[in-house]
């Protein structure tokens, strides 16, 4: 009866109508704020861009001496090498123990002990990044030193732990997802063929739930790209080819977020903040591009 | 005649709702056993105990005892041979998500075995066993869950017979295929009965009929009659529910 109702647009109750419009401009209002910020970001840096700006130095000299006075350098090599070392770092060690954490919490632990640990990991995702810096900054700091013998510990590697720790939670709870939505069926079908619980996971499960754990790890990564303020307190925010963990870097965000209350609108100086948001809204956009292509050739394989 | 399986007052709940009220038989040898009865009646609960699937279920408790081969088979204590001991197929078809080959791989490869010739030997012998072998050869690494649902039926009778089974357990397996296909493994399982034991749940009585040696009707969690199938379908079984069930007039 309702399918006979929709094609009829006169008996459509007008209830219907406004709520499937409302709806609608939720959906179109996603689009236009991500082209609204790209527009924004974009003006604002597009008149140095296309007048003035050296792109291949932009892209390759790590050279990046915006406030000299006598010459001025906007290279960002030693930017993006840090915000590529840092999510690298920071996905080695939070893959592995967000994987696994999910494995254990859909697989193996109680339904008592899976509730808790949910709400933790809930708890683990709602800290906020400043306090992971501060904690950065603090512990992990002198962690380092004492465990290196390093002259310093605001590094890489104490950035890349601060991001594993925050993108830890969003994998697990991502990927603690995909392997429940995998069928009980295939669960029972490998259990009653002598599988072990932990063949069961690696031969029928993580195969059945590829594309959503995928989906994991690269959210994680996301975050991580786009994560400011954590990296800006915990790295040592010094313009830096990496060259170890226990270099201190500079990323591409704690860049902007620094530098940006210090200039004059309008300036060289600031535009190219602007071109750097520019970058990582494409940096970002590869990312998600990649993400969807290869779901995308998964899904057609299976 | 040694008895392949012994059921001796075999109780299960789950939590507070009993589903098997204490039954006892016994199982022979390279026999064709089906078990009949509506639903709710414990059919499905007595093949999980068979391969302590049921421990899955966390509320359900089970009593007495199941004997497989004269031992009994919660003493066993490596479980995963256990369940490679007894193959199942469940009612709707579950083609793992992997290739057909790595499909009916899967158990041999559990269990250990890792040489591919004795592997693509064993791929081939059970889908051939299963019928499915000339529709599926030249196309072993498509997915199992892209064939067809009886095709995929066939896929998890090739798995089950995969790790040789000393008792091999069917779950209604025809509800999700043709009576072509239906035929065309009553053949082959009247084939494998020389090698091994058929238990048999089916909600088709005529394929009871049609297939077992003996029959066991359950009814609510209780066994109403066991007997050979002439008798039960007979004019005159022990009970009268079960002429009721068998000729369609229960209730």
């Amino acid at each position: 009866m309702n399918i006979l109702r929709k094609k009829s647009a006169a008996n459509v109750p007008f209830s219907e109508t406004v709520i499937e419009t409302f709806i609608r401009l939720c959906g179109v209002s996603a689009i236009v704020f991500v082209f609204g910020i790209f527009f924004f970001v974009f003006r604002e840096g597009a008149g140095f861009l296309f007048g003035g700006l050296d792109l291949g130095q932009f892209l390759t000299s790590p050279e990046w001496y915006p406030t000299s006075l006598s010459n001025k350098r906007y290279g960002t090599l030693a930017l993006i090498l840090g915000t590529f070392s840092v999510t690298a770092l920071a996905m080695c060690i939070a893959v592995p123990f967000g994987l696994g954490a999910a494995i254990f919490v859909s697989e193996f632990c109680s339904p008592k002990l899976r509730e808790t640990f949910k709400i933790i990991i809930e708890l683990l995702a709602a800290i906020p990044s400043v306090v992971w810096g501060f904690i950065g900054l603090t512990l992990m700091n002198q962690l380092i030193i004492a465990v290196f013998n390093a002259p310093i510990g605001l590094t890489m590697l104490n950035g890349g732990i601060m991001l594993a720790l925050m993108s830890v939670p969003i994998i697990v709870s991502i990927a603690e997802d995909a392997l429940k939505a995998v069928p009980d069926s295939y669960r029972e079908a490998a259990e009653a063929l002598g599988a072990t619980r932990w063949q069961v996971v690696y031969r029928v499960l993580l195969p059945a739930a590829k594309n959503g754990l995928l989906a994991a790890v690269l959210l994680g990564a996301a975050r991580s790209i786009g994560e400011t303020m954590a990296v800006l307190m915990a790295t040592g925010h010094s313009v830096n080819i990496p060259s170890g963990p226990l270099s201190w870097i500079r990323t591409l965000t704690a860049t902007i977020a620094a530098e940006l209350g210090e200039v004059a609108r309008g300036a060289e100086h600031y535009q190219v903040l602007f071109i750097i948001g520019i970058l990582l809204f494409t940096i970002t956009f590869v990312v998600n591009l990649i993400a969807d292509l290869v779901i995308k050739g998964i899904r057609q394989d299976s | 005649m040694e008895n392949k399986i012994e059921i001796s007052d075999l109780r299960v709940h789950y939590g507070d709702t009993p589903a098997l009220n204490g039954i006892s038989f016994d199982v022979h040898p390279n026999e064709i056993l089906s078990i009949i009865g509506p639903a709710q009646s414990g059919k499905t609960t007595f093949l999980k105990v068979i391969n302590r699937t049921l421990e899955f279920t966390p509320e359900a408790t089970v009593e007495g005892s199941v004997k497989l081969d004269g031992v009994d088979i919660r003493t066993i204590g490596d479980v995963y041979g256990l369940r490679r001991r007894i193959g199942m197929v469940l009612p709707l078809p579950v083609g793992l998500p992997l290739s057909i080959y790595d499909n009916v791989a899967f158990a041999p490869r559990a269990a250990g075995l890792r040489t591919k010739s004795e592997l693509d030997e064993i791929v081939e012998r059970c889908l051939q066993q299963a019928a499915l072998w000339d529709e599926v050869k030249d196309r072993l690494d498509t997915l199992g869950t892209k064939l067809s649902g009886g095709q995929q039926q066939r896929l998890t009778i090739a798995r089950a017979l995969s790790h040789q089974p000393e008792v091999l357990c069917l779950d209604e397996f025809s509800i999700a295929i043709d009576p072509v296909t239906t035929m065309r493994i009553e053949e082959v399982l009247k084939t494998l009965q020389k090698e091994m034991t058929i238990l048999l749940v089916t909600n088709l009585v005529q394929q009871a009929k049609r297939l077992a040696n003996r029959t066991a009707f359950f009814l609510n969690g209780d066994l109403i009659e066991i007997d050979t199938t002439d008798v039960i379908f007979s004019d005159n079984p022990a009970n009268q529910a079960t002429y009721d069930y068998v000729n369609g007039t229960f209730g």
